[in-house]
């Protein structure tokens, strides 16, 4: 089996061990969710299985709890995604507030249903639980931003500003 | 201890102990899917919700620890309302296809739902579907029925130590399984159809055989490795249908291998033996028992009178029961003969008068997992020994599965191959066999610089030049610094041709280190065999007799054959490291019995007379296990057509013989006779018990020798005649993986096999590189049924002369 110094670059292990110094010694399959965090920005935003098991060998994990970790946040993702995500969240606060009314919008616009990604790999469409967003509801997140309040409208503003 | 009240009546408890403990042992019963007694908490499923007083919420039995003065309601309304509505949760994507699954009858969902669910479902909405996974040969999946309780991952993780299941995904979208389809290769993941509360993992022999309510369970012992595993046997209409542990804490736990647990299939086998048979003019002819004995009984008293008793020899398969061992001895040395022997992979038997009386464990199954310190020294244990091996991994790993899981125990190896071991090994040397008496003469060395220990001057002499280097002075340090010390001897050190070397270095270093010694008896009845005499050298209970027969091994090659054999239940030439040699041997003997549960072609080819003897739950018998413990188990199921227990027949081949107290009416009265005979007999001191050897050789280095040493190992599922037909452990990888030769994988490219004379062998099997084997050596499998005769006493030789060692 390939190593880890084989398939992830010297960088990017540098960028792990500073997160494994953060917790003691023998403990180091604590930095698994920043490490796969920054594997994935690196690989376009998704997770290949090699790249897990690659996180895995460095971090003296079995690959099936790196795995467990990547598909259990809805963050991580296992096939390729869009440049841009666009995570809506459709828990209660949000659906009372009118996600539906969103997410209708979102796919009529884009041409796609939740789930998918536009055929110029512009966007991938996601739902998502509770992004503790509530006070703010209906809402998404593109990348690390938070989109508050929505309408219709802003969503068209919003998508507008992204080339 | 603290005093808590469950339901109104007052229990103590230690403290801290889990809530769930305290009520199973009070008998009050909580309901439950995640908890399992010998599994890490991990309360997901929270089923085992009870009313606590002052508790705001419900809260989860199996992870509340008893605190002084707390009162706990299991049946009070908040309680029951709590209960209820798990279920309903529960069984929301539950397929409830309870008419078509293996697991109704006997299912916990089933259970649980009846006692502490609605009589009715609410949910309207569509049930999820979940893909099946390939599981391998043994376990059946139907993972739709999965309630996420983890119990087959936290298995996996702390007990078979392979993670190979995990839980990905989550809420509705969890999903349990090998998230890349893998079988699943540990010796004991039969257990997880045990643990598994619903039908989701379900026996893959058993599937669609039959219901739990139209079985009858009988208790039995299970006879293929050192320990005697507790089992049930599930029986309906004198079938058995499957085997399942039968819990016994000092033994097996609450676990049983693969091994013990798919055998039963051979019951069944085609080439199952039903009727007796002789050889008449060359033909074949199945026959009444009557004419098959009297034809037996001629035959050796022929060889005898033409020749004399010596000129007959018997061997016995160690898995044998207590009972059959002792009449096959009583008879063979009845008739004045003393060639008899059960060690039959066993090539060195030069301390046979000095060794232990017989393979003891040196201490109790249990007290292994005290160890803080252990030397394994030829043994491939996971696959030998699973459940001993369990042991270890026990004593090796503190808080298995939990987050502060540490390491407990300093194990280390000294083997030929480097097999995969599911437990953290703190040191190793893997060498080849010829250099392993060196290496740990080198350990015995580097322990009496550094302890200035000195058993005797004689030993101090033959180490003298002996060296050491920075790994034997390491397994030297965490020897004599553990607190409890154990050494194993396993399988491929009792195959060496040094066996008794290695038997005196291992006594030196536990003596030096005041360690346990122990031995891994091969079979259900390795212990048994040498306390009831199947041995050339001694009688019954270590009675020295007075000329000493030949051993197994010598009787089965050229220059010591026989002419006439008696076998009891081993198929020679594959179950005698005398392999093919065996079979020309036996060949060309006079006249053979075999007394077996199976005919084979080969068998057929030198036997005479093949009479049907029981499998082990077709008789009653006795079995002592590594430890020294006597188990006995009944027969649960009667032997089919004409086959007969094993003890019956040499009962009447004593009668017919005129033998004397040869009356036995029942397998009991023999016990009796046995227990009578060996009451005195006191458990082996394994430290003491070993010949000084005439030299300790340094390894010769066989650079530059064209010759491959050879490795051989039983596979795990060949180790007896039933095992080898067990057809679910046949389809297992750690069988498939037999079928070739392995050497190591740098000097693949430069193997080309000759045999003795020279000339290229086809051996019909892929040779492979594999990194667990050393330079110089090739590593195969015995009791390969076919295209393994033609290799079994070939030389293995490079063809290019380019074998250089780094
Ligand atoms: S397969 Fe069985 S044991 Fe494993 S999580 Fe599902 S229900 Fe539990
Ligand atoms: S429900 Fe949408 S942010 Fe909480
Ligand atoms: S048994 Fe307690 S939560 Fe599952």
């Amino acid at each position: 089996m390939a190593t880890a110094q084989d398939i992830l670059s010297a960088s990017i292990l540098a960028e792990i061990d500073k997160y494994i110094a953060k917790y003691p010694a023998g403990r180091k399959q604590s930095a698994v969710m920043p490490a796969l965090t920054l594997v994935q920005d690196h690989n376009g935003g998704w997770l290949t299985t090699q790249l897990m098991d690659a996180i895995a060998d460095y971090l003296d994990m079995p690959p099936i709890a790196v795995y467990e970790v990547a598909s259990f946040y809805s963050m991580y993702e296992l096939k390729p995604v869009g440049k841009y995500k666009v995570c809506v969240c459709t828990n209660v606060s949000c659906m009372l507030c009118g996600s539906d009314e969103i997410v209708a919008h979102l796919e009529k616009r884009l041409g796609i249903k939740l789930g998918g990604t536009t055929s110029d790999n512009k966007f991938t469409l996601k739902e998502v639980e509770c992004l503790a967003a509530c006070g703010n509801a209906p809402m998404f997140q593109i990348g690390r931003d938070y989109h508050e309040n929505l309408t219709p409208e802003k969503v068209d503003q919003i998508l507008d500003g992204l080339e | 201890m603290v005093k808590i009240t469950i339901n109104g009546n007052t229990y103590e408890a230690q403290a801290g102990q889990m809530l769930i403990d305290v009520a199973d042992a009070a008998g009050i019963e909580i309901p439950r899917f995640c908890y399992h007694k010998k599994l890490s908490v991990s309360a997901n499923c929270r089923m085992c919700l009870v009313d606590v007083e002052k508790a705001p919420k419900p809260l989860p039995a199996c992870a509340t620890p008893v605190m002084d003065g707390m009162v706990v309601q299991t049946r009070s309304e908040k309680a029951q309302q709590a209960q209820k509505a798990v279920m309903e949760f529960l069984l929301i994507n539950h397929p409830l296809d309870c008419p078509i699954c293996d697991q109704g009858g006997e299912c916990e969902l089933q259970d649980v739902a009846m006692g502490y669910g609605q009589d009715s479902s609410r949910f309207k909405e569509l049930k999820r579907i979940v893909p099946d996974k390939n599981l391998g040969p043994l376990i059946s999946t139907e993972m739709t029925r999965c309630i996420h309780c983890t119990r087959c991952v936290r298995f996996g993780t702390e007990v078979a130590g392979i993670r190979e299941m995990g839980a990905t995904g989550r809420g509705e979208n969890t999903r349990i399984g090998t998230y890349i389809e893998r079988a699943v290769e540990s010796e004991l993941s039969g257990n997880m159809i045990d643990v598994c509360p619903v039908g989701a993992l379900t026996s893959k022999a058993f599937r669609f055989h039959g219901r739990a309510w139209e079985m009858q369970q009988y208790p039995s012992i299970a006879p293929h490795d050192g320990l005697g595993s507790n089992i049930y046997m599930h029986v309906r209409r004198n079938k058995v249908l499957r085997v399942v542990p039968r819990e016994n804490e000092a033994i097996n736990e609450v676990w049983l291998s693969d091994r013990d647990r798919f055998s039963y299939e051979a019951l069944e086998s085609s080439e199952r033996l039903l009727h007796p048979m002789i050889k008449r003019n060359g033909k074949w002819q199945e026959t009444n028992w009557e004419t098959a004995l009297n034809y037996a009984i001629e035959g050796l008293k022929n060889i005898i009178a033409t020749y004399n008793a010596d000129a007959m020899g018997a061997l016995a398969s160690p898995a044998a029961t207590l009972e059959e061992l002792y009449l096959l001895q009583k008879l063979v040395r009845g008739l004045d003969c003393s060639n008899i022997d059960h060690r039959l992979h066993q090539i060195d038997f030069s301390d046979q008068n000095d060794a232990p009386l017989y393979p003891y464990l040196g201490q109790r199954i249990e007290e292994l997992e005290k160890s803080d310190a252990v030397l394994l020294i030829g043994t491939n244990l996971r696959k030998e020994q699973p459940l001993l091996n369990h042991r270890l991994r026990k004593a090796a790993l503190k808080n298995t599965g939990m987050i502060n899981e540490e390491i407990s125990a300093n194990i280390m190896l000294i083997n030929p191959v480097d097999y995969e071991f599911n437990l953290p090994i703190a040191e190793k040397i893997i060498a080849a066999p010829s250099k392993i008496v060196s290496e740990l003469a080198s350990v015995a060395k580097a322990l009496i610089s550094l302890t200035g220990k000195n058993i005797s001057d004689e030993i101090t002499d033959l180490l003298a030049d002996v060296s050491t280097n920075s790994i034997h002075e390491a397994m030297a340090k965490l020897l004599n610094e553990g607190e409890y010390k154990t050494i194993l001897v396993g399988r491929l050190a009792s195959t060496h041709p040094e066996f008794s070397k290695i038997r005196a270095l291992a006594a030196w270093i536990g003596k030096i280190t005041e360690a346990k010694l122990g031995y891994l008896a091969e079979a259900g009845n390795s212990v048994g065999a040498s306390l009831t005499g199947v041995l050339p050298h001694q009688g019954i209970a270590g009675h020295k007799v007075e000329n000493e027969g030949k051993n197994a091994f010598e009787m089965l090659t050229k220059e010591h054959a026989l002419k006439a054999y008696l076998l009891l239940g081993i198929e020679a030439e594959i179950d005698s490291y005398a392999g093919s040699n065996a079979l020309s041997v036996l060949e060309e003997a006079k006249f053979v019995v075999c007394l077996n549960s199976y005919k084979t072609k080969q068998m057929q080819q030198y036997a005479n007379v093949i009479l049907p003897i029981s499998l082990y739950p077709e008789t009653s018998g006795t079995y002592v296990n590594c430890e020294g413990v006597w188990q006995t188990s009944h027969g649960v199921i009667p032997p089919p057509e004409n086959v007969r227990p094993a003890w019956k027949v040499l009962r009447i081949l004593g009668n017919l013989f005129d033998l004397d107290e040869f009356n036995y009416d029942s397998s009991q009265e023999i016990q009796d006779d046995i227990h009578k005979k060996t009451v005195n007999v006191s458990l082996p001191n394994n430290l003491q018990d070993w010949k000084m050897p005439e030299s300790i050789n340094i390894a010769i280095s066989n650079e530059g020798s064209r010759e491959l040493e050879k490795i051989i190992e039983m596979p795990m599922y060949a180790i007896d005649s039933m095992v080898r037909r067990a057809t679910s452990l046949q389809n297992t990888q750690d069988i498939t993986q037999a079928a070739s030769l392995y050497v190591s994988s740098r000097q693949l490219k430069d193997i080309n096999i000759t045999s003795s004379d020279g000339t290229s062998l086809d051996t019909q099997m892929p040779i492979m590189g594999d990194e667990r084997v050393p330079d110089g050596c090739i590593l195969y499998y015995a009791a390969q049924k076919d295209g393994f005769f033609s290799i079994w006493n070939e030389s293995f030789k490079f063809c290019s002369s380019s074998y250089h060692v780094e």
